[in-house]
């Protein structure tokens, strides 16, 4: 009887949380930049192989909750982090951890394509290399499986002696994303990875990350909240509070987000209330 | 920052209640013309279902074209998945009043079985629920829609009286079958009228809380 009154789940996403184990759980986290708090008290758990969007207004912490995944934030001066984040059970933000490493686990495309100005052979053989691998044999491999993994192989096969700024703007993050796959990372972080992309070359990284999840869990902070409800299986909503700190508001299934959510914040946000 | 989208629904839910004014005269005005024996007005009814048809359409249309343009999400993507399907639903009342419109032609000039006093009843009830309904589904209020499904016990009752006179006159004549069938099928028609009118209360809970079940009524279906 159940079989007639459910609807066969293959091509649709997750209606309830938790249909996969989480590949990252993030615990209690709070972000300051010198004495300014820009995160309090982050909760969350990533789900292995699916897409989590992260949505919210303007200047609510979600680039720099995605940053904390994988200590980018390190980088930026004064700022600091508490509480934890797991990564198939250890702590990225323990002093033992070996941030490179975390990094290679870890992956991230920007919002803009950002190629080095290199061949694209060399723009995706470049972290290989940096982990040691210089046989041309073996890098040739590489480079070929993780354009073919970025739908991006066919394009550029016949020129991949050319320089990685010589294609175009979808192809340029396409090949962004391949050098990300090109040391096998486990995660991959995406910050508004289309926002600078044309309608059709942001169906094809849409389409990508679609074919990607089978493989990789995946983390977009997007504004498009079309493109959010389209993409994800898992959407995270954030909001500031008085004393300008982020703070995640709302975080379900995708489907119960925009179509019933329970937090009349995220009810406006997604309806364009505000935001 | 809505304020186009706004308007839009708005109109949604004002043209949602032309369509439903449309059927409450028509099922009202079906039963009136069956008991006063009027042929033209039976036939103005058939006739105008074609208006209530051609309303349902113009709704569906304007209403996809507001999803195509405007990609409603939460509560708007609920509402205006309502008004689909309460448009629709609206749309089969009518074809009610226009089922009773052709029984109403097909007795032609015989006399009725029997003097028209629960059938009006039922109709009455019907379409003061249906009202009452259509009420709460564009203020959204989820509270009278959960109250109005219990009534449909009054028009239950009164069918079952229906049903059990017009079989006492099969029993007493067997000749009378065709005509007691025929107020029979009227009575049914009504009867699931008000059968409707709950899945449009289910739908303005929807709207509000998100929640998709069936409303009780008080009395499992006989």
């Amino acid at each position: 009887m159940d079989m007639i009154m459910e609807i066969s789940e293959s091509v649709f996403k997750p209606t309830v949380e938790g249909d996969s184990p989480a590949k990252m759980d993030i615990k209690n986290l709070s972000v300051y930049y010198g004495k300014f708090r820009a995160l309090a008290d982050i909760n969350l758990s990533v789900h292995e192989k699916r897409i989590t969007a992260i949505i919210g207004p303007s200047g609510c912490g979600k680039s720099t909750l995605l940053r904390s995944f994988n200590r980018m934030n390190d980088l930026t001066p004064g700022c600091r982090m508490e509480g934890e984040i797991y990564l198939d059970g250890e702590n990225v933000l323990s002093p033992r951890m070996d941030v490179v490493n975390v990094r290679r686990r870890v992956g991230m495309v920007f919002q803009r394509p950002n190629p080095f100005p290199k061949s694209i052979f060399d723009n995706v053989a470049y972290g290989p290399r940096l982990y040691g691998i210089h046989r041309k044999s073996d890098l040739e491999g590489i480079v070929e499986t993780s354009l073919k993994s970025s739908a991006l192989w066919n394009e550029v096969k016949e020129k991949l002696n050319q320089s990685g700024l010589s294609i175009s703007g979808g192809q340029q993050q396409r090949l962004c994303i391949a050098r990300a796959l090109a040391v096998e990372p486990e995660v991959i972080l995406m910050d508004e990875p289309a926002s600078a992309l044309d309608p059709i070359s942001t169906l094809k990284i849409e389409e990508l990350m679609q074919e990607l999840k089978k493989n990789y869990t995946i983390v977009i902070v997007t504004h498009n909240m079309q493109q959010a409800a389209r993409v994800s299986d898992y959407t995270a909503m954030m909001m500031i509070d008085e004393g300008r700190a982020g703070h995640l508001i709302e975080y379900d299934a995708t489907n119960v987000i925009f179509t019933r959510p329970k937090d009349k914040r995220t009810e406006d946000y997604v309806t364009g209330r505000f935001g | 920052m809505r304020k186009n989208f706004e308007a839009e629904i708005q109109q949604l839910k004002d043209e949602l209640l032309v369509l439903g004014s449309m059927v409450e005269q028509q099922i009202l005005g079906s039963v009136d013309a069956l008991k006063k024996r009027d042929m033209d007005a039976s036939r103005r009814i058939q006739e105008t279902d074609l208006q209530v048809n051609a309303k349902r359409y113009a709704i569906e249309e304007q209403l996809m074209i507001v999803i195509a343009t405007q990609q409603p999400m939460a509560h708007d993507l609920r509402l205006l998945a309502s008004i689909l399907e309460v448009s629709a639903e609206l749309e089969r009342m009518g074809d009610y009043a226009k089922g009773i419109a052709t029984i109403s032609i097909r007795i032609g000039d015989q006399p009725l079985l029997k003097p028209l006093i629960d059938v009006p009843r039922m109709a009455q009830k019907g379409v003061d629920m249906l009202h009452r309904a259509l009420t709460a589904f564009v203020n959204e209020d989820a509270e009278t829609a959960r109250s109005i499904p219990a009534e449909d016990d009054e028009v239950d009752g009164l069918y079952t009286q229906v049903y059990h006179e017009l079989m006492m006159f099969v029993i007493q004549d067997p000749k009378t079958i065709e005509r007691a069938n025929w107020l029979l099928w009227v009575a049914h028609n009504l009867e699931r009228l008000a059968d409707r009118v709950t899945n449009i209360c289910e739908r303005t809970v929807f709207i509000a809380t998100g929640e998709l079940k069936e409303l009780e009524t008080s009395n499992i279906k006989k």
